[in-house]
């Protein structure tokens, strides 16, 4: 008898889903920046879930899609923008095109990893998760003897030298989470120094998020810090990849947002609904997408060997990320870092150079006087132009958002970063190479 | 050039007969006025409402300067600039090492397959967006096809695609078309009795071609030099590929698509290149004045094609083939690609497959219907404006009618993504009766494809017409033709050539552009096959299906292009019988 009522009401409960459904109808547009691999399944699954509805998918990289919600607002077409990058969405939101809307999901904790999942005022919500780390070409590394890496300081060693790529983070909203979490975890100059050990050893900085992967996948470049599912995928097409989360990684979510003046905004809701949905959960799990689910309860359904972020404390709960602090300098701490690595690639890779030589050397034959010379060439490597304080404070965030005191403006700070790593990059090769005479 | 000055002005017409053509009657006033209103609505316009940036203030929007001072104490930009320049003269020379014997070869002597080599030649212009990089990475990159062998060889490696020089070659390789197609079409339209006088006056050989021939292709060897230069100058793509980041246009656009940040420097460096692209016009137009090219002896199918001697015919084959080889790598590399299961860190595929046309093969028609009709409408617009635009500034004198060239001409500066900006910006607001806005419909995207592509048409309907006397215009004119008779009747038969390698032009890189594209397109339903490659190329299982619609693209491509070529061989042939 109980079985009987459970099952009848269910079948209500089945009859009100699809009743509500079918209250739904017409065109969902979604801009996105996922791959036709992503958006595909996630597609057909909508579609079925919600008979009459169609999901019109119009693929644009994160930057052309804000450009274009930005420039169409006055008669917006699209009803949800769906990509990676967080920052994407909080120039949306900066700019009040974002709708606020809380998904009916239930059983989506705060935070995965250290990073919360959705935007604290609800103008966008997470509905998947990534993790970096290293992935690399195996017939590459062997060809040329190279150890397999297992940490971010592994990549700062000189067998590695001109050997890894990684996507500037001034181009990548992802990557942008991974410096910040290393400038996080590790403090202000100590993390800068860590990322400039690490990118003197850099053959390529990309200006796209999936340069990295291709870069491997062809075997141009042997190592990359990339997200976690580019390898995965490239792994499940075939491809001789390996892949490995260090011990400290970051999480970086995924998210979907409903946009001002949605034309369909029933329509939208029901489409982020579905996102954060268990259905919709699980379809992150297929092979071809393979992204870490927000639900954990949808883990159950995973394979056997997929990282689950919400019990594995190396991915992304051992590091602290604090949003405001991050917030604060965002556009900062990117055009440090290409001011000072992207653009001054070459003088940075011929002073780590120079500093590997003569370490090498030491190693073999000891000098103090050498070695203060080469520990100095280390430290000018490392100098950055501005502090921690610096870097927050208003005058200079004002720079680049264009506030509306007069302070530096951005080309002449730039100008000044440049300057001040380029004179250093330049005296600590003349240092190492002064130590390397030293040490023969 | 003393010789074209004096072989050329035999044939001029006299001074004092050039007042007949040169007033402007109000048909060409009209005329004028079209195409300057088209050129503001399109480009001026759309173009202005976003680099209009560079001249303000950030944050309070004020009108400054300043922003060009800062572009001349940044380093980084100043550096930028040079290699730009740098990259832009040397890729010249390369290209015009690649050109000069294919079009002298193909166009002088009987050479068998003279049609399928300048389709050939041709193809690197049509070099699909991603797939095209990879493809020529895994070829000739550092752990490409040629290094891989190398150095298990040789034990050394060839950094063709590093650093400038690596830019220098990729440019030369995917632009020397422009030269090839604009040289051939002149050399084609020399008056053979200049080169029979000369022989008749004991010249011939090397010295022949230095002195006599060379100098009267002239105005298609500028016109395809002076294009490569803009192009390279103000290209991104092949820079941002090889990750040099220091040049020009790599700049701008790191610049005017980064999120977040309202820099004015991205609109300032685009302002830049506008007057760089408009100064190297200006200068090749400079270059060719006080001398005339133009020949009255029409139609014969110009220089006449010489038998060549069996060693002669074997030295050409291998230089054509050779320099075919190296300028189709990237598409032997792209076919490859399209049929290869997994490529990575080998000289070739591991295996090959047909999965990836098959999976491309439903969905691909619609793109290629859409790539056909894009194009084609684009090219036509453009060969169009491009013949118009060349006979007001040539055969009339309009003021400011050099403006109409150098507006149309600053388009090649212009970053695809800031027009497309322009385009929403301007036109989205318009709406149709039905309350869709204008931007939305496909003739948007074929606008923004046809004044991207104007350029390469304009350059070669301006040498076409170039090389065309104006007594024969006057001939006509004295035999009572009315002016619009005569250009139907003389002048555009004469140029049909020109007209045509412009279209061809335009239309093949039109049919591979993306940045604009990507920027205007609404749905799927719309969208061009550029647009379906960057879709499947943005993840690892897409690279073949990516690959395999690049070679459908291709393929598309030279098949149009061999028809054209077909219809000229035919039309010549057709005159040369009728005379």
């Amino acid at each position: 008898m109980l079985r009987h009522s459970a099952a009848a009401a269910a079948l209500i409960g089945a009859a009100l889903f699809t009743g509500a459904a079918f209250a739904q109808s017409g065109k969902v547009t979604v801009v996105t920046s996922f791959s036709k691999d992503v958006t595909d399944p996630f597609k057909q699954a909508f579609e079925k879930a919600h008979p009459g509805v169609t999901l019109d998918v119009q693929n644009r990289n994160t930057n052309a899609g804000v450009k274009f919600v930005e420039e169409t607002k006055a008669n917006n077409q699209i009803d949800v923008f769906w990509a990676s990058a967080p920052d994407a969405f909080e120039v949306l939101k900066g700019k009040g095109l974002l709708q606020q809307y809380k998904p009916k999901a239930e059983g989506i904790p705060e935070k995965i990893g250290s990073y919360p999942i959705n935007d604290p005022q609800g103008f966008y919500s997470g509905f998947a998760a990534s993790g970096y780390g290293i992935m690399w070409n195996d017939r590459y590394a062997k060809a040329n003897d190279l150890p397999e890496p297992k940490d971010w300081q592994d990549l700062a060693k000189p067998v590695y030298f001109d050997h890894v790529a990684m996507a500037a983070p001034s181009r990548s909203g992802t990557t942008h989470l991974t410096i910040e979490t290393i400038l996080q975890g590790e403090g202000w100059d100590k993390g800068w120094r860590t990322l400039k050990e690490m990118s003197g050893n850099f053959r390529q900085i990309t200006e796209r998020s999936f340069g990295v992967p291709e870069a491997v996948n062809s075997g141009q470049v042997g190592f990359g810090i990339v997200i976690d599912f580019f390898a995965f995928s490239s792994q499940a097409s075939g491809f001789p990849v390996k892949f490995v989360y260090p011990t400290v990684t970051t999480i970086v979510p995924a998210n979907v947002a409903v946009v001002a003046n949605a034309p369909n905004k029933a329509g939208a809701e029901a489409f982020v609904d579905y996102l954060v949905s268990p259905a919709g959960q699980e379809v992150l799990l297929e092979p071809s997408i393979r992204r870490l689910p927000v639900n954990p309860a949808v883990y159950a359904k995973a394979p056997a060997d997929y990282p689950n972020p919400f019990k594995d404390p190396s991915l992304g709960a051992r590091v602290k990320f604090d949003v405001d602090v991050s917030e604060k300098r965002s556009n900062v701490v990117d055009v440090l870092y290409d001011q000072t690595i992207t653009f001054q690639l070459d003088a940075l890779k011929a002073a780590t150079k120079a500093i590997h030589d003569a370490e090498a050397a030491l190693a073999k034959k000891d000098n103090a006087e050498a070695k203060a010379l080469v520990k100095e060439a280390r430290d000018l490597v490392a100098a950055m132009p501005i502090t921690e304080e610096q870097a927050a404070s208003p005058e200079i965030a004002g720079a680049f958002t264009g506030g509306k005191q007069k302070g530096a403006r951005q080309a002449e700070l730039e100008q000044q970063w440049a300057a001040f790593a380029k004179e250093r990059y330049q005296q600590a090769l003349a240092k190492s190479e002064q130590a390397l005479k030293l040490a023969r | 050039m003393a010789g074209a000055t004096t072989a050329g002005r035999a044939h001029a017409p006299s001074r004092s007969l050039r007042h007949l053509t040169i007033s402007a009657s109000p048909g060409q006033l009209a005329l004028a006025l079209g195409i300057a209103v088209f050129l503001a609505l399109f480009l001026v316009i759309p173009v202005g409402t976003v680099i209009y940036v560079a001249f303000t203030e950030k944050g309070t929007g004020a009108f400054t300067l300043v922003n060009f001072l800062d572009f001349a104490r940044t380093d980084l930009f100043i550096r930028s600039f040079w290699n730009s320049v740098y990259v832009s003269a040397m890729s010249v020379v390369v290209a015009s090492i690649f050109a000069l014997p294919l079009a002298y070869i193909t166009t002088r002597f009987e050479f068998r397959g003279a049609m399928l080599i300048q389709t050939l030649g041709f193809l690197p212009l049509i070099m699909p967006p991603f797939v095209g990089a990879v493809a020529m990475l895994l070829l000739f990159g550092r752990n490409g096809t040629v290094n891989l062998l190398l150095n298990d060889w040789f034990g050394f490696r060839i950094p063709f695609m590093e650093g400038l020089n690596g830019v220098i070659f990729v440019q030369a390789v995917h632009y020397f078309p422009f030269i090839l197609i604009n040289l051939s079409a002149a050399l084609r339209n020399i008056d053979r009795s200049m080169e029979e006088a000369a022989q008749n006056l004991g010249s011939s050989g090397f010295r022949l071609f230095r002195r006599i021939v060379f100098p009267l292709a002239m105005p298609g060897y500028i016109a395809g030099a002076s294009l490569v230069f803009v192009k390279v100058f103000d290209d991104l793509a092949t820079p941002l590929l090889l990750n040099v980041k220091d040049m020009l246009a790599p700049q701008a656009y790191l610049r005017v698509t980064s999120i977040g940040i309202a820099d004015p420097m991205g609109y300032v460096i685009s302002v830049v290149l506008i007057c760089m692209s408009i100064l190297a016009m200006w200068i090749s137009a400079r270059a060719m004045r006080g001398k005339d090219y133009a020949t009255v002896q029409r139609g014969g199918g110009g220089l006449s094609k010489r038998r060549m001697r069996p060693w002669e015919s074997a030295v050409a084959y291998g230089a054509v083939l050779l320099i075919l080889l190296l300028v189709l790598a990237p598409h032997i590399g792209l076919l490859l690609l399209s049929f290869a299961t997994i490529w990575s860190f080998s000289p070739l595929p591991d295996a090959y497959t047909l999965a990836h046309y098959g999976r491309v093969f439903g969905e691909s028609f619609v793109y290629v219907k859409n790539t056909l009709v894009y194009a084609s409408i684009a090219g036509l617009i453009d060969v169009v404006l491009g013949t118009a635009i060349a006979y007001l500034v040539l055969r009339t004198r309009l003021v400011g009618r050099e403006w109409l060239d150098w507006a149309a001409t600053a388009a090649l500066a212009i970053p695809g993504v800031v027009l497309g900006i322009g385009y929403l910006r301007t036109f989205y607001g318009v709406q149709l009766p039905d309350g869709t806005p204008l931007a939305t419909l496909w003739i948007t995207i074929v606008l923004a494809l046809a004044i991207r592509r104007l350029p390469y048409a304009l350059r070669a309907c301006y040498a076409a017409l170039q090389q065309i006397s104006v007594s024969l215009e006057e001939a006509a004119e004295n035999l009572g033709a009315t002016k619009v008779r005569t250009v139907r009747r003389i002048v555009l038969p004469l140029m049909a050539g020109g007209i045509l390698a412009g279209f061809v032009t335009s239309f093949a890189t039109a049919a591979v552009e993306l940045s604009a594209t990507l920027m205007l397109v609404q749905s799927n339903a719309d969208a061009p096959l550029a647009y379906g490659l960057y879709v499947f190329m943005q993840s690892p299982a897409g690279r073949g299906p990516g690959a395999a619609l690049g070679v459908i693209a291709v393929l598309l491509v030279a098949l149009c292009t061999f028809a054209s070529h077909l219809i000229i061989e035919k039309s010549q042939k057709a005159k040369a019988a009728g005379r």
